[in-house]
């Protein structure tokens, strides 16, 4: 039998395309660098040298670069929980903003800035731990709501519960945001979805929490080959049906949680990538997983360089693009598979 | 084999299924038989831990609820009445998942047997030259047998079937009741099946549970239990009159 996982030349080709998209945006900008002198700048960069003479090292090293970490970070993180919740709940169109997650996760967020919520001595850990907070509740009120309008966990039902709980954060939000007083330009510029604000802390969070919550969902590659066949044959075949469930719902919230708490709401990304990806791989997640991450990370990164290069010098926020890109690919999607069912 | 005493389920203050015991032996195919309602895939449902019940099953005098869910599939297997694979999955990655339980959980790669396996169940249900085929091309009847090579390549000891022919052409009934007999003429092997038409679980029965209202009305050997009275009583009119009538139409 064929292997179901991917040899190694395909990781090669796909870290090819990443680094190129990665390089490709620390190059462009405002003020466009030569690829050859950005990687001079990292060179030296990594050999602990000073940036050559003449090439402003700093724009590179201290914004483009981590902007560029974060946004390939979340777009994998995002595009990675798309496909585990699409494989999970047997549901192409689910996804973090489809579902509500995100605006619950975006509600947290906003709560713990609003009323002040930090940890004494982690500068971001307030927010992140309420965006991951509200980002499971939202994600257990969203399923239960569903669960009671019919037993089935159907398409329809979950999208319109996670529609009706998007409006319903993001009233919330507008509640706070009217009595907010001075804080409201930073919950403000949150919202938008900005990556201008990144840096190596955040990138370094980032990694970690793809690197722990990916490892638990890329170990749960077969499970969710089994839900995205039926829960009942799930359970048949021998599945710990309730323990998985439960395992990949926590790393999904935790990983839109923080995606969410760094970046602000980008929509769509979770939803589109992993479609594209299963048109190219096929539906089994031992390729459809690893494959999703990389393109999330493709497609993000180039989504942030359309945003700001194209009006530049004014910087479109992320989500504006990504929502904008992603609305139309879900109608599409979304059409057709009216159409065959 | 399988042992159960008293299993009850209720959905709300509804009693589906009430007190229900019985025991299956090694080569028998029980059918379960009885009108619209009587309960008959809910106690499927109960037996594969898909619904919460009262009472005790045991299998292999050990009760169910403390086998862990893979032990519990590599002796049990549940074959439902049609799928809907919402993904492009090909047949042979659905046969494939029925070796999960082999391969220990979380950690992938060691079912030393598995590829023998699902090559075997793919041949004999005849869907070898489909292998590399969707399942969303599938027609129901293909369908039906990929996901009964994928029950045959979990390799259990009992089989648990609701309606597995339902809906199908006529070819297809008899070819998925022909390979399931085939599979249970091997020693240490059993059937359960929710049969709707009584003329096949007649056919291939050996004993039978005739369900009403949730109660077991009568149980035993399958022609004990298919008696002009019973089937009077449950389906409320003359079954064996029916039935003779139908055949004439042929003759």
């Amino acid at each position: 039998m064929k292997s179901e996982r991917f040899r190694w030349y395909t990781y090669g080709l796909f870290s090819l395309a990443l680094f190129g998209a990665m390089l490709l945006c620390v190059c462009a900008g405002s003020v466009s660098v030569p690829a050859g002198d950005t990687l001079s700048v990292l060179w030296n960069a990594l050999c602990g040298k000073p940036s050559p003479d003449g090439i402003s090292g700093a724009i590179i090293l201290s914004v483009r670069l981590p902007r560029v970490f974060c946004v390939a970070l979340i777009g994998a993180a995002l595009s990675l929980c798309g496909a585990a919740m699409q494989g999970l709940l047997r549901n192409p169109l689910a996804d973090g903003s489809t579902l509500g997650v995100s605006s619950g996760a975006s509600l947290g967020a906003v709560m713990a800035i609003a009323f002040g919520v930090s940890i004494p001595s982690l500068p971001y850990a307030g927010t992140m731990a309420m965006a991951m907070l509200f980002a499971f509740l939202s994600l257990m009120l969203i399923l239960f709501l569903a669960y009671l309008l019919d037993k089935s966990l159907s398409t329809s039902s979950i999208i319109l519960i996670g529609v009706i709980f998007s409006m319903f954060a993001s009233s919330v939000i507008s509640l706070i945001i009217a009595f907010a007083g001075e804080k409201l330009k930073s919950i403000t510029f949150w919202t938008m979805g900005s990556l201008s604000g990144s840096n190596y802390a955040y990138a370094l969070i980032l990694a970690l929490a793809l690197l722990i919550c990916g490892a638990v969902i890329l170990r749960c590659s077969q499970e969710l080959n089994a839900f995205a066949v039926g829960e009942d044959n799930a359970r048949s075949v021998g599945v710990p049906v309730r323990r998985v469930k439960l395992t990949i719902l926590i790393a999904v919230s935790v990983l839109i949680g923080i995606s969410v708490s760094v970046g602000g709401t980008i929509g769509f990304v979770g939803l589109v990538t992993p479609h594209i990806a299963r048109m190219i791989v096929g539906p089994n997640h031992k390729k459809l997983l690893p494959a999703s991450m990389f393109s999330g990370a493709v497609f993000l990164l180039l989504a942030d360089l359309v945003g700001r290069t194209l009006v530049s010098p004014i910087e479109l926020p992320i989500g504006v693009v990504t929502s904008l890109v992603g609305s139309v690919i879900f109608v599409i999607v979304f059409y057709k598979n009216r159409r065959k069912g | 084999m399988l042992t159960a005493q008293g299993i009850t389920v209720r959905y709300g203050d509804k009693t589906v299924v009430d007190g229900v015991s019985f025991s299956l032996r090694e080569g028998e195919w029980l059918m379960l038989a009885g009108p619209n309602g009587a309960g008959k895939s809910t106690l499927v449902s109960a037996l594969s831990q898909g619904a919460a019940y009262a009472g005790k099953i045991e299998l292999d005098g050990r009760d169910l609820r403390a086998y862990k869910p893979s032990e519990l599939a590599r002796k049990v297997g549940v074959l439902s009445q049609g799928h809907e694979a919402g993904y492009a999955f090909t047949v042979e990655e659905i046969v494939s998942l029925g070796r999960y339980a082999y391969r220990g959980g979380f950690l992938s790669g060691r079912d030393k047997d598995g590829e023998k396996r699902i090559n075997q169940a793919l041949a004999d249900t005849g869907m070898d030259a489909m292998r590399k085929k969707s399942v969303l091309t599938l027609s129901g009847g293909e369908m039906q047998r990929a996901f009964l090579a994928q029950v045959f390549a979990q390799s259990p000891q009992i089989l648990l079937l609701d309606e597995p022919a339902n809906h199908l052409d006529l070819i297809y009934q008899k070819h998925i009741f022909s390979l399931i007999r085939d599979w249970l003429s091997l020693p240490g092997r059993a059937v359960l099946s929710v049969v709707h038409d009584l003329s096949l679980a007649k056919r291939y029965g050996t004993d039978a549970i005739l369900m009403s209202g949730g109660k077991a009305v009568a149980q035993g050997g399958i022609n004990a239990v298919f008696t002009p009275e019973n089937l009077d009583r449950v389906y409320g009119m003359d079954v064996y009159g029916w039935m003779r009538d139908s055949l004439k139409q042929w003759e």
